[in-house]
């Protein structure tokens, strides 16, 4: 794709893009009257707002949306670094692999939010079962992609570099660590979702903070503005992450060919 | 002086069931020596990689050895480098960092990897191309920075695996002559694995005939044409046909009667 046909691509689509947006939102705010649903069902758009501004002073909504933020973070680095770690060593050790995989595998299947409640018994209201099931949801996709780019390295490339003499270390460094970058983005991408999903899930179950407080603590007052606030806050936090994933990988990943599109 | 020698290597591998036992070569005695090019060809599974990775120190024959500048290959060693059909280029490297990849894995002092890297890359005209990405370049491109990185590391042998296979017509005849150049340039000693007769013939001094599985060296052809270093004009020699037709006979190709009991069978 040329560079002229490119850029006229992007302004048209973000033309369309932001028109979608006021579309929406004009039928947010116009629509569910017109319908006839009352506004404790869907609040119009500035309701929304409106308890937006409220919250940000009557409810320490920066608070719990650092909070929230920061147990994403925390529960997304520790998840991927181990997934990663787990992934290589996986990959490499393919004894390793055949005698964890049934356990791995369990593991997988098991839905981790489910061990929301198990972790709040164990560490109480505290950030640390937040934490925790954000690092298990992160974990699985993230090993996983790693180990089967691991397997899927070029037994070639492998041979070229054992040519020259490379120690298992060099292979590993020069070959096999870098073939994963890709696979391993994909996965990140993944996680940085699922981190919030994670956090969520443990904040709903219990505790005093953190928009998943702030979610079941509206739905208790029938506050429906307020729910509506803490959905956006999280996609806004999910979103941010992804944009942050996604940018680090456009500077390790530099050398693969630009994609037609803006990338997502 | 011989640079590459091969002594009774015999090699046998597991079948795909995990059972029985298939033997790939058999007795494969032979030695290149230094500065010649030995083209061997012969039919597809004979067990042409097989000798090529033996050589290489990747895999340990079952019975014989390969020798390299006189030392049993016991593993790869810096002596030997190899380059096959695919490029195996590095997608995250640029040109010059892949052409560097052997010397930085040997642990070559940095200057002396980025210069020699440099040296080649200018040599096979590609110095435009050093901050370039694989992805930038064409295949037959690609494959000349794959011959700069086995020349990278100075080997005393090189062992091509079908370097030009995967190249179209035309790039294939404009890597054959630049091959040559550098093999005469450079006075290296290479084993030349083909299926291009044509090409055995017009980059070699010498041609090795292996038989099917298992395999083994049938016939030995010394090629009188002169001038190595051009296989363009080698191509127009009139003895080129004569050796095509006796390797064509060594592997039961395009024979009569063959061609015709192949038809009616058909």
């Amino acid at each position: 794709m040329s560079a002229a046909s490119r850029s006229a691509l992007i302004r048209r689509g973000t033309a369309a893009s932001l028109a979608l947006l006021v579309l929406f939102l004009a039928a947010w705010e116009w629509g569910p009257p017109l319908l006839g649903i009352p506004s404790f069902v869907v609040p119009p758009a500035s309701a929304v707002y409106a308890e937006l501004i409220r919250m940000l002073s009557v409810n320490h909504l920066m608070f719990h949306t650092g909070v929230t933020a920061a147990e994403v973070v925390a529960g997304f680095v520790l998840g991927s670094l181990l997934g990663a770690l787990f992934g290589y060593l996986l990959g490499m050790s393919p004894t390793a692999e055949f005698a964890l995989s049934p356990y791995i595998l369990a593991l997988q299947i098991a839905p981790k939010v489910a061990f929301a409640p198990l972790f709040i018994m164990w560490m109480g209201f505290t950030v640390y079962p937040k934490i925790l099931v954000a690092v298990l949801i992160v974990f699985f996709p993230v090993m996983v992609n790693v180990l089967t780019a691991i397997r899927g390295v070029d037994p070639d490339l492998i041979n070229l570099a054992r040519s020259f003499t490379a120690s298992r270390a060099q292979v590993f460094w020069k070959i096999e660590f870098p073939s994963s970058m890709p696979p391993l983005f994909a996965s990140l991408r993944i996680g940085a979702t699922l981190a919030v999903v994670g956090v969520v899930v443990g904040e709903l179950v219990g505790g005093n903070s953190g928009l998943g407080y702030l979610l079941t603590f509206g739905e208790g007052q029938a506050n429906t503005p307020m729910v509506f606030v803490c959905i956006l806050m999280l996609t806004l936090i999910g979103g941010i992450a992804y944009v942050v994933v996604i940018l680090i990988e456009r500077r390790v990943l530099h050398y693969v060919p630009a994609r037609p599109l803006g990338g997502i | 002086m011989i640079r590459l020698e091969y002594r009774d290597v015999t090699m046998r591998f597991a079948d795909a069931s995990g059972r029985a036992k298939v033997t790939a070569i058999e007795g494969v005695s032979f030695a290149v020596a230094d500065g010649e090019v030995v083209a061997l060809i012969g039919p597809s599974g004979c067990g042409k990689s097989t000798l090529l990775n033996i050589g290489s120190g990747l895999y340990a024959p079952s019975c014989g050895e390969a020798r390299v500048d006189g030392e049993r290959v016991q593993g790869p060693n810096s002596h030997v480098a190899f380059m096959l059909q695919k490029d195996l280029l590095l997608p995250w490297r640029t040109i010059a960092e892949n052409v560097a990849l052997g010397v930085e894995i040997q642990r070559r002092p940095q200057a002396e990897c980025a210069r020699r890297a440099r040296e080649l890359l200018g040599s096979l005209n590609l110095a435009d191309f050093s901050h370039r990405y694989p992805h930038q370049l064409s295949g037959g491109m690609r494959q000349r920075v794959a011959l700069a990185r086995t020349l990278a590391v100075d080997p005393s042998v090189l062992l091509l695996d079908e370097p030009f296979s995967a190249v179209d017509a035309q790039t294939r005849i404009a890597l054959q002559h630049e091959l040559a150049q550098t093999l005469k340039r450079s006075a290296k000693t290479a084993l030349l694995i083909t299926h291009d007769l044509l090409e055995a013939v017009i980059l070699s001094d010498r041609v090795l005939v292996m038989s099917a599985r298992p395999g083994r060296i049938i016939d030995e052809m010394r090629i009188e044409i002169g001038h190595r270093d051009e296989p363009l004009r080698r191509r127009q020699d009139e003895k080129v046909a004569t050796y095509m037709a006796r390797l064509m006979e060594r592997l039961e190709i395009a024979r009569p009667n063959g061609a015709r009991a192949a038809l009616q069978g058909a």
